[in-house]
């Protein structure tokens, strides 16, 4: 007998009750699909921690977080240098090769240029009335983002797990980190 | 216009910038019991379209109006259910 055409027999062989039991558990899985809907996912992979690339992904977490998503950001290599509560203090802006300073490359190269740059830089941001990096990281896990620090870059950076800030997600790698973007419906590379 | 609302609070943002208008403004929704509108005060310029666009990806609230008055931008959010 063909299975891919239903005959009237089996259409029989359900019983009111076992259609009614079936039509509720499509019901169930209906609704549970529409609740994923809603809330959107957003995963990102924070990878650089220059004073500049640290501000992206902080403001994007903390941005779609007021949106009520469900955000994560996988800090990984220098990006893990933004969630280390000692070294985010002093993110440095790097003068050289940057095709933004107003300076050719042999002057940048001299010692202090960075801190110079840094400086002018978060002169700017407070005149901006732009939030520091502490404040956006304190927003972002006051709005329940899930700040990621990557296991294997604390082992080779040598960092301790208490070198972070509270509430900083540690014990995690890549494979949770895909699990969270195969999930997401957003998913940036920073 | 602002007068037609009741309004229950008013945050001032003067003087922060992008994220924080949106951040703040949900935070001080949070706080907010359904059908009170909040007022938020904001300098930023692109506060109005990110204020808009927020209100309209975020369940349980409706921007009500948006006001430029050339220096200062006054948002007028609703908490619904």
């Amino acid at each position: 007998m063909s299975t891919d055409t239903p005959s009237a027999g089996d259409g029989d062989s359900m019983t009111e009750a076992e259609l009614q039991a079936r039509i509720e558990e499509l019901e169930e899985t209906v609704a549970d699909l529409e609740a994923d809907d809603e809330q959107k996912k957003m995963t990102i992979v924070a990878t650089q921690g220059s004073f500049d690339m640290a501000y992206p992904p902080l403001i994007l977490a903390s941005t779609a977080a007021a949106f009520g998503w469900d955000v994560v950001v996988f800090h990984t290599f220098w990006g893990l240098d933004i969630l280390h509560e000692e070294k985010s203090e002093n993110l440095q802006l790097s003068a050289v090769g940057n095709p933004n300073m107003p300076m050719p490359n042999a002057l940048a190269a001299l010692p202090g240029m960075d801190r110079m740059a840094t400086r002018m830089m978060e002169k700017r941001i407070d005149d901006n009335g732009t939030a520091t990096i502490d404040e956006l990281i304190e927003l972002s896990l006051d709005q329940g983002v899930e700040l990621q620090a990557c296991q294997m870059t604390i082992e080779l950076m040598d960092y301790d797990e208490d070198d972070f800030y509270d509430d900083v997600t540690v014990g995690v790698g890549a494979a949770t980190a895909l699990q969270h973007m195969a999930e997401s419906d957003i998913q940036l590379l920073v | 216009m602002s007068e037609a609302f009741d309004i229950a609070e008013t945050l001032d943002v003067k003087g922060a910038s992008c994220p924080m208008p949106v951040v703040k403004t949900k935070q001080a929704i949070d706080d907010l019991a359904e059908g009170s509108v909040l007022e938020v005060i904001a300098t930023d310029s692109g506060s109005m379209s990110d204020i808009e666009g927020w209100a309209e990806g975020t369940n349980g609230v409706a921007l009500l109006e948006q006001v430029d008055e050339g220096d200062v931008y006054k948002h007028y959010v609703e908490k619904t259910d």
